[in-house]
């Protein structure tokens, strides 16, 4: 089964950038690839820029809105994601409890919906 | 034979008993060897269903098969394969599809593996609702219905019969395993099960003795397989003896006079030694495993309630001090102060308990337990008003006349001066 592991995270509870702390973190994140990828399960994975970074957009009654910032006012926001191909959720969860993030946000686990080619 | 014989209502009767007789006994077992393979409850039970409907026709003209269950699970399983490919599904369909075709011939009743540990799991996984979890669990371990689920837990029939489908399909579409837990997630998973099981347990302890299923009986069935099918296992056998132990003062549980009785003001004679001695055994059993866990600590305080002499508190006392390293939660502290009160110290175990309350005033146990230690300490018109609190709400009525019952034990002076 494919799941989506969604990685949601407060800016603020994340060690900051220079610290011995995030440098850990980069580790952490290195090693979840590295063991993904070793393990065959790796299907795809990025990480997105912040949330000042972003731009929402909806289309009422045929009227484009285009807002700055993300659609939620949320303190956690998606940061990125994995997607990874494995026999049930326990092997899911277990990949989402290396990502660095878990310890700092939280991590939601989705199944990938599976489109049926024959219709 | 196509003309009525004399007798062939009496056999059809005579199958349709032994039908409900082998579904009663087997049904969880037969859920769980589909299951496991299918990877879908709702679909096992679907199955499993036709099958007993065919089993209906085929037994009353052709007798009763050697293996009852057997004959159940190839044609539940035959059942399951021609729907699998009607549906042509994905790949976990195919999966699903290749492990069935692996064994087509009916098994005999004792070749039938056990997976019901799996699907325990399965229906206590974490990623289900508390709640989900004891009902898919009685439901499809124990085989209880939908309408006796519901009124166990005070639900109406058409809530609960949602909250199973939601459940069952949450399992198949999030990939929720059949599986016994790696080591690694082993002790969270099976306190999970453990803490389904007790609250299956304490659902039927506090309730009314004249429900048709009773849930304490359930929940020690539960047990008894669970330790069973894994068993030298110290917290499954800790929880069990926790279970027994406790069940053994049923009974006592409520005086003559309706009233709810704490253990040691229960009358001794009508505790079921043959559980006691048989909690006691299993305690000491998983003690000497030396892996200590909360369920073993929560046995053993079980048991000290029941010393031959009276509660032993201090020991209590010192039970709780352990169990707080394992729960570090308010009311496992709110325990430890009633203990250290019982043991002589109800002054700080007093402070103590107001110290918690900002975390336990909407906890009914913490009010009484509060009117107690008040009362111990000489403080009557505070105690009153804790009672009085306690009182309106307590969680049934055995519990609200215990507590009116002290309340009028206090001496409250006639004239209360002005504070």
């Amino acid at each position: 089964m494919q799941y989506m592991l969604l990685i949601y995270n407060d800016p603020a509870q994340e060690p900051a950038y220079g610290t011995p702390a995030f440098t850990e973190m980069m580790g952490g994140y290195f090693a979840a690839n590295e063991r993904m990828q070793a393990d065959g399960v790796l299907r795809s994975g990025e990480g997105l820029q912040g949330i000042e970074t972003a731009t929402s957009l909806r289309i009422k009654g045929g009227k484009a809105e285009t807002m700055d910032g993300p659609f939620a006012e949320t303190r956690e926001h998606l940061g990125g994601y994995y997607v990874i191909d494995v026999p049930d959720l326990d092997a899911a969860l277990t990949y989402a409890a290396l990502i660095p993030s878990v310890h700092y946000g939280t991590i939601e686990v989705r199944p990938l919906m599976t489109y049926n080619p024959a219709g | 034979m196509t003309t009525a014989v004399p007798g062939s209502t009496a056999r059809t009767i005579a199958v349709a008993k032994e039908l409900d007789r082998v579904m009663r006994a087997d049904r969880g077992r037969l859920i769980a060897a589909l299951a496991a393979g299918l990877r879908d409850l709702s679909l096992a039970e679907e199955v499993l269903q036709e099958a007993a409907i065919s089993a209906l026709g085929h037994w009353g003209r052709t007798g009763m098969p050697n293996s009852p269950q057997g004959w159940l699970l190839q044609v539940a399983r035959r059942k399951a394969i021609d729907r699998l490919r009607s549906a042509k599904r994905g790949k976990l369909q195919a999966d699903a599809l290749a492990v069935l075709a692996e064994d087509e011939a009916a098994p005999e009743a004792d070749a039938i593996p056990d997976h019901r540990l799996r699907l325990i799991f399965a229906c206590c996984h974490p990623a289900l609702e508390p709640k989900s979890r004891v009902a898919l669990t009685l439901r499809t371990v124990c085989g209880l219905t939908t309408p006796e689920i519901a009124r166990a837990f005070l639900d109406n029939e058409t809530t609960m019969g949602q909250r199973l489908s939601r459940a069952k399909a949450k399992i198949a579409a999030a990939g929720i395993p059949f599986a016994v837990p790696e080591a690694e997630l082993w002790p969270e998973r099976l306190d999970g099960v453990l803490t389904a099981v007790y609250l299956i347990f304490t659902t039927g302890y506090v309730s009314a003795a004249d429900e048709p299923r009773d849930l304490c009986h359930e929940a020690e069935y539960l047990m008894r397989l669970i330790d069973r099918l894994r068993p030298d296992e110290p917290e499954i056998e800790g929880a069990l003896a926790m279970m027994l132990l406790t069940r053994a003062r049923r009974a006592a549980r409520i005086g003559p006079d309706g009233a709810s009785r704490p253990p040691a003001q229960q009358d001794r004679i009508l505790w079921d030694s043959a559980r006691m001695a048989e909690g006691r055994a299993i305690l000491a059993r998983a003690v000497e495993r030396r892996k200590a866990g909360p369920f073993q600590i929560k046995a053993a305080i079980a048991d000290c309630q029941m010393a031959d002499t009276g509660p032993d508190w201090l020991q209590i006392a010192a039970l709780y001090g352990a169990l707080w390293n394992h729960e570090p939660t308010p009311v496992v502290a709110l325990n430890s102060a009633v203990a250290l009160a019982e043991s002589g110290q109800p002054g700080r175990a007093l402070q103590w308990i107001e110290s918690l309350a900002d975390q336990l005033s909407d906890y009914q146990p913490w009010h009484a337990a509060r009117a107690a230690l008040l009362a111990m300490t000489g403080d009557h018109v505070k105690a009153a008003a804790a009672y009085c609190h306690a009182i309106a709400t307590a969680p049934g009525k055995p519990e609200a006349l215990f507590l009116e019952q002290r309340l009028e034990l206090l001496a409250l002076p006639k004239l209360p001066l002005d504070k």
